[in-house]
């Protein structure tokens, strides 16, 4: 072990005098305490210290960087703000640690062709901001908006409250400069609405630092509604909210957000932003429409009907802008409303098709008595989109590793109601398992050998997203895919 | 039907004998690509929708579903394909529609054929027979393969199933006509796209200029009403003539290029005539320029050309990709068809 202590040693200052050939000595980290607030990203349950940290400042230093890396076999982990949720960014403990925070600038924003060039360690909020003079905004908006970075959405085609009518980030993303793992660099994309050959940029997007190294993304922006309307409707029974949401998308109406929350949910965020939600009620939708002044107006009439035949208790429309804001602010703030319930709690991401929410969230109920952990539940109803809030102590033994059993449980039963594990989260490094639950062993080698056509070295953020079938083994010991256990030709232990 | 297994077998027994295929639904869009040699594997049996939740916005169908019969069942329940896919020809199909990654004059403002694919069942080179994606319109879990494969040609592997997201009819719709020039036409349209409008359509012709506008019918009388121009009476007609390549505009005897480029982009100083579409971003010029020319102006500008109709000689297809760009086509190749089984060369040499 001590040995093994000193190689590692060694290694990393020969490393670091390679990258300060380049770059000057504040830009790269070597010592622990340096290196620990990169110990982890959103999802603080997985942390490791990484041999060391790059601060790179342009995109020939990252090359550079990349350049060496594979030169030396030494992986590569890509970073952003760090606000991920699903310990994507996390460390690997014989590898390099790259920030891309510095690179921080926009980079052109025009507001004729609607685009913004901006490097990746732009913040989501900030492009949006830059864009509002023009009456022009982005529209991915995740909670983390404030401070999560654009490269690291790109990373995990990040989503948001009004993915139902403007997409994830893919959708919204016109062009991106790769760089490889070798440091060359890949434009996919271009100026116009597709580019020639395969999908790449499809591809790269949501790829979680697997594939390449984002060093540029432009973004298409969307003009500002000219009017939007909030309308908030209290339930008795979850299940008639479920409902309603079909019963809106039946009436043909795509609203630019559709947001539910459950009791434990709506009481968290009451307690916390003083929204004025009902407390009582089992459950809440928050109905966002935008669009222009006649549309709205005509929606929101039509919605508000939708909603009473659907057997919501209370229906309030936001007087004002001021109202609207406090209606979301409770959204918004559920889950550090949540935090406050408890010392901690565990963020699921599962998707499922909505018409089964009522048997999902019942069963969720079960296992929450099952585990002995209470949970919140947030939903982007209108895609899907589940947020089981697991409330958890980890300084109780034991109570960690109950969440996370617990989480498991969710995100297999999403696959079972023909969802999906992760809606937009990204799988990093916490949903490994269950990845064996969604695909087959089969469609995690393609998904090898897709990795491997991209980064053959193997060197860009390694161990993550696709789990090795050995680990699906052993996992899959306990469980049953498809009604088949996997890998019947593998012996069982 | 579903005769995934028999197109299996097919394909596993190729894999010995190095037989090639020619991947084909009903044969609508076989002028478009490079020629491709082999045996026919034919998806047309391999048809039906396979399940439909308007509420959930999500179908499936199998890819020998002809876009007819799905438009339909959609309609009926007052929902669209929003990407306006063209047909080419009456029994075009859904595998096909996909593969090609063709999208009508909707697709500025809703967005392209791989925007509303969820999730597909794919028959590969290798015989093995998988699964991306889902049925859920939010779903990031493994990589994007759906989306990879939509405008991939076949060239990474038979589309068996495919699942898309759709959206509600619109409750109205018009359209405005106005006599101008490229370049006014060009100044409006960008002009328009930067505003809340209900734009679903903004082309050229050459001497008009047509936008249409769909939402509900006080917005779209509104939007009518605020823009100069003669609302025509048959706008409809308009829009899938254009879609369809049946406008006056598409029937000359010399290349047709497709060229995809930044919407705001001036007119290009190419012999030839152009006809605009998607606001400006995608623009179809019959030219007898040389091919390299077209490329460079286009390339010069960020977008690229596609040779999509060549009555002459053969030649490439679609735009020449970068060195590391070709190299890693040819690596997603060896893993979806290491034996090129599969509309070999149909996009470029050894894909």
């Amino acid at each position: 072990m001590k040995q093994h202590r000193s190689i590692r040693k060694h290694n990393t200052q020969a490393l670091a005098d390679l990258f300060r050939k380049f770059m000057p000595a504040s830009a790269v980290l070597t010592e622990k305490e340096d290196l620990r607030p990169f110990e982890c990203d959103g999802l603080s349950a997985y942390h490791s210290l990484p041999l060391l940290a790059v601060l790179p400042e342009t995109v020939e230093q990252i090359q550079q960087v990349l350049a060496i890396c594979h030169e030396n076999d030494v992986p590569v982990v890509a970073r952003g703000a760090g606000t991920g949720l699903s310990g994507g960014a996390l460390p690997n403990s014989q590898g390099v640690l790259l920030s891309l925070a510095k690179l921080n600038r926009i980079l052109e924003l025009d507001p004729v062709q609607r685009i913004a060039r901006v490097e990746p360690g732009v913040r989501n909020l900030a492009i949006s901001e830059a864009a509002a003079p023009f009456k022009l905004f982005y529209a991915p908006d995740p909670s983390s908006q404030i401070a999560c970075s654009i490269g690291g959405n790109v990373a995990e085609n990040s989503g948001g409250v009004h993915c139902l009518k403007y997409g994830l980030t893919v959708h919204n993303v016109q062009q991106i400069k790769v760089l490889t793992g070798k440091g060359d660099m890949l434009t996919l994309g271009g100026s116009g609405l597709d580019s020639p050959g395969l999908d790449l940029l499809a591809l790269m997007t949501g790829s979680e630092g697997m594939l390449g190294i984002i060093v540029e993304i432009t973004v298409r922006l969307l003009p500002l509604p000219e009017k939007t309307e909030v309308i908030l409707a209290a339930f008795e029974d979850i299940a008639k909210a479920g409902e309603a949401v079909g019963n809106i998308i039946a009436a043909g109406i795509i609203p630019a957000g559709l947001e539910m929350m459950d009791n434990p949910a709506i009481r968290a965020a009451e307690a916390f932003a003083h929204a004025g939600y009902p407390q009582e009620a089992a459950a809440i939708l928050l109905c966002e429409l935008d669009g222009d002044e006649i549309d709205v107006q005509q929606q929101r009439q039509r919605v508000e009907a939708v909603l009473s035949q659907s057997g919501a208790g209370e229906i309030r429309v936001a007087r004002d802008s001021e109202e609207k804001q406090l209606f979301w602010k409770g959204r918004k703030a559920a889950f550090p409303a949540v935090g406050r319930l408890s010392p901690d709690y565990y963020c699921m991401d599962g998707t499922i098709p909505r018409k089964r929410l009522a048997e999902v969230l019942t069963r969720i109920g079960e296992l929450s008595d099952e585990f002995g952990l209470a949970v919140a539940n947030v939903f982007h109803a209108g895609d899907g989109n589940l947020h089981p809030l697991i409330l958890y102590d980890a300084n109780i033994e034991g109570e960690l590793a109950r969440a996370e059993a617990f989480g498991g449980k969710v995100l297999e039963l999403c696959v079972e109601a023909g969802g999906t594990i992760t809606g937009e989260h990204g799988v990093g490094m916490e949903k490994l398992d269950q990845m064996c639950v969604q695909f087959t062993p089969l469609e995690l080698e393609y998904f090898h050998a897709i990795k491997h056509a991209f980064d053959a070295k193997e060197l860009l953020n390694p161990g993550k997203v696709i789990p090795t079938l050995h680990r699906c083994a052993e996992f899959g010991a306990m469980h049953v895919h498809h009604g088949q256990l996997p890998h019947p030709e593998l012996e069982r232990f | 039907m579903d005769i995934s297994l028999r197109l299996q077998g097919q394909v596993r027994q190729a894999i010995d004998k190095r037989q090639t295929f020619r991947i084909e639904g009903n044969n609508s869009k076989a002028f478009l690509g490079r020629p491709v040699t082999g045996e026919v594997l034919s998806l047309r049996e391999h048809h039906g929708i396979v399940s439909y939740e308007p509420t959930e916005l999500v179908i499936t169908c199998h890819a020998g579903t002809t876009l007819k019969e799905l438009e339909q069942t959609l309609a009926e329940k007052r929902q669209m394909l929003p990407f306006e896919p063209p047909h080419f020809g009456e029994q075009a199909t859904l595998g096909g529609t996909i593969a090609c990654g063709l999208a009508g004059p909707r697709r500025p403002f809703s967005g392209a054929a791989r925007d509303f694919v969820l999730g597909c069942r794919v028959l590969t080179g290798k015989g093995d027979i998988i699964h991306f994606g889902g049925e859920v319109i939010k779903n990031v879990a493994g990589y994007d393969v759906s989306r990879l494969m939509t405008g991939a040609f076949g060239t990474l592997g038979v589309l068996l199933d495919v699942s898309l997201k759709v959206l509600p009819l619109p409750e109205h719709e018009a359209t405005l006509q106005k006599a101008c020039s490229a370049e006014q036409a060009l100044d409006i349209m960008t002009r328009l796209a930067g505003q809340p409008t209900p734009l679903s359509g903004a082309c050229h012709d050459a001497e008009n200029l047509y936008l249409r506008f769909s939402g509900s019918r006080q917005s779209v009388e509104a939007a009518c009403k605020r823009f100069e121009g003669d609302e025509m009476e048959h706008g409809q007609r308009l829009w899938q003539q254009i879609r369809e390549h049946q406008h006056a505009f598409f029937r000359q005897q010399k290349p047709l290029w497709r060229l995809s480029l930044a919407a705001s982009s001036a007119p290009l100083t190419l012999a030839g005539e152009t006809f605009l579409d998607w606001g400006g971003a995608q623009r179809w010029l019959y030219s007898d320029e040389p091919a390299s020319r077209i490329r460079d102006a286009v390339s010069a500008l960020g977008g690229h050309a596609t040779l999509f109709r060549n009555p002459g000689e053969q030649s490439e297809i679609f735009h020449p990709l970068g060195s590391l760009e070709k190299q890693l086509h040819l690596n997603l190749k060896q893993v979806f068809d290491p034996f090129g089984l599969l509309n070999y060369g149909r996009m470029y040499e050894g894909l």
